[in-house]
């Protein structure tokens, strides 16, 4: 099947890491299996919207243009020659050893491998506030796919909250758009920006874009300001009550939240593979261990915003480097990959430097009043959390256990940092010392019929 | 890009800006005759026309999905043949028949 005496590669995403990796496999003769659960490749950034769509790419991707075209190129070329073996819309499941089990459209599906890349990438880091269960509260990341995929916008008055890259690009994308957009609130002080900016000046270019950006948005965007509530009728929210960075309160009207502080690393898939995981101060989250080139364990190896959250350039070289050493591993010719490295080293610079700018907001989540829902597949409030945590104490798989927080659909996707954060709060410890949810089979709800049948 | 801004209809939420020139797909929706543009996925095409695509198990609130990228599960909605689908995620066909409420009969 392949030229590496018959091993077996999987790589399950088909973003920018996965799709770099799986070209520098192909160039070496290598043919591996790509699953996604995208309709078409190209990850969340680079989304493509479905047939019919017929926006230039410079209207979808804007600046980014041509980094989108060259990678979605570079796929459908593999796919038109044959030279890989893709599987879109389909989810993995569970890995255990050596095979894994997807969800495809003709069912189940599993898959053995000699080697593992995963490049699962990353979602929106959410924190809760009052009212985020209502139906029109959605994450920063889904108004940017809406805009792109659909081009819609999810509501008529648009309020955008949270901190972040996306937060500024989100909201220019949706002006430019022709979207009615009400305000943009960082919860980053100007004084936390100035802070990350001497470190940002790794990507000079980027840090003036983004600055160019920010100052068009004008007197929409306030920053260092404290998020309240979301006031909700029956439809979803009627306005944003914040207060300003001098501790005035504002309400401001809307039919639409976008919710987002930066993004949280996918790494769902990476638990069940039998990673080890550290805390990372400065991403305020728990992150895979890795070598430099992504190797976490024998045959099993990490790329992109699953692994370190550098952001697209970062994906596409950490792709790179990822498949370079599964080659070096398998004892075939691999490219020097010293100039990637240095890419990455300057790429973890910028990206340090930018979470410190917009920074997860601990001390706004620790503040939720107790009837604040931090779970909203089970509407587990904040007062029950804290509940389980004076009576089971202060670990994260207990809180779970007693509480239900991160026991529903989305598997404490977006809950489990909150969550920490409160354990933390309530048992005076810090959050690290509050533990990581233990990932459990299956990463997605599937019908259990599927299983059903074959038994 | 120029937009070609279009209201949500009574009752939805969703905003179309772009793309409006594609072939309309009908469907049905708790029952009712509803029109999306071929493209849409299920989400979008119900919150054009309804401002959500479920009600809560745990709350009172209803739900319209929250990430679109399959992550979250939030939009799971009911077919009227008694199965769910995750609607930001699968595209709507022409003749589907969606409920926000499973029918009582099922209770």
């Amino acid at each position: 099947m392949t030229a590496s005496g018959g091993e077996k590669v999987v790589i399950v995403g088909a973003g920018p890491a996965g799709i770099r990796a799986a070209e520098m496999l192909v160039q070496a003769g290598v043919r591996p299996i790509i699953i996604d659960e995208g309709i078409k490749a190209g990850g969340q950034i680079y989304r493509r919207p479905p047939p019919g769509f017929v926006r230039s790419p410079e209207q979808l991707y804007g600046s980014e243009a041509r980094k989108a075209e060259a990678l979605h190129t570079v796929f459908d070329r593999m796919l038109a020659a044959g030279q890989i073996d893709y599987h879109p819309q389909s989810s993995v499941l569970t890995i255990a050893g050596d095979f894994l089990q997807a969800l495809t459209p003709a069912g189940r599906k599993d898959f053995t491998y000699d080697r593992l890349i995963l490049a699962t990438g990353a979602m929106d880091r959410l924190a809760p506030i009052p009212g985020w269960q209502a139906p029109g509260v959605f994450s920063l990341g889904a108004a940017q796919i809406a805009l792109k995929a659909q081009g819609v916008a999810l509501g008529s008055r648009i309020v955008l909250a949270g901190s972040g890259p996306l937060l500024t690009l989100v909201a220019t994308q949706l002006l430019k758009a022709g979207a009615k957009i009400a305000a943009i609130l960082d919860t980053s002080s100007i004084r936390d920006q100035a802070a990350g900016l001497p470190g940002m000046l790794a990507r000079p270019g980027l840090v003036l874009r983004g600055l160019l950006m920010r100052a068009r948005l004008g007197r929409l965007y306030h920053a260092g300001v404290t998020l309240d509530r979301i006031e909700t009728d029956e439809r979803g929210p009627v306005g944003l009550c914040w207060r300003d960075a001098r501790g005035r309160a504002h309400v401001t009207a809307c039919d639409m939240v976008g919710l987002g502080w930066h993004l949280r690393a996918e790494t769902q898939l990476a638990g069940l593979a039998g990673c080890t995981f550290d805390y990372d101060e400065s991403w305020s989250q728990w992150l895979p261990r890795a070598d430099r080139m992504g190797r976490a364990a024998a045959g099993l190896y990490l790329a992109g915003d699953g692994l370190r959250i550098l952001g697209a350039d970062g994906a596409e070289v950490a792709g790179r480097l990822a498949a370079t050493a599964c080659l070096a591993d398998m004892g075939l010719p691999s490219p020097d990959a010293r100039s990637d490295l240095r890419r990455l080293g300057r790429y973890e610079r910028f990206a340090r430097a930018m979470a410190r700018a917009f920074p997860w907001p601990g001390e706004m989540v620790r503040a939720v009043p107790d009837d604040t829902v931090v779970c909203r597949c089970e509407g587990v409030t904040a007062g029950q959390l804290r509940e389980s945590v004076i009576y089971g104490g202060g670990e994260a798989n207990r809180v779970k256990s007693l509480a239900r927080v991160g026991m529903g659909r989305c598997q404490g996707r977006y809950c489990q940092l909150a969550g920490a954060e409160l354990i933390a709060g309530t048992a005076c410890i810090r959050v690290c010392d509050a533990g990581r949810l233990r990932e459990q089979a299956p990463a997605r709800p599937l019908p259990i019929g599927l299983w059903v049948r074959d038994a | 890009m120029t937009s070609e801004f279009q209201p949500a209809g009574p009752g939805g939420r969703i905003v179309r800006l772009a793309e409006n020139g594609r072939p309309q797909v009908r469907f049905r929706l708790d029952g009712l005759d509803c029109q999306a543009l071929a493209g849409d996925t299920v989400l979008t095409a119900v919150l054009v026309c309804a401002s959500a695509v479920r009600q809560s198990e745990f709350g009172r609130e209803k739900r319209a999905g929250f990430c679109l990228m399959g992550a979250c599960q939030d939009c799971w909605i009911w077919q009227e043949d008694g199965g769910r689908l995750r609607a930001c995620s699968t595209l709507v066909a022409e003749g589907m028949q969606l409920r926000t409420v499973p029918p009582e009969a099922w209770l």
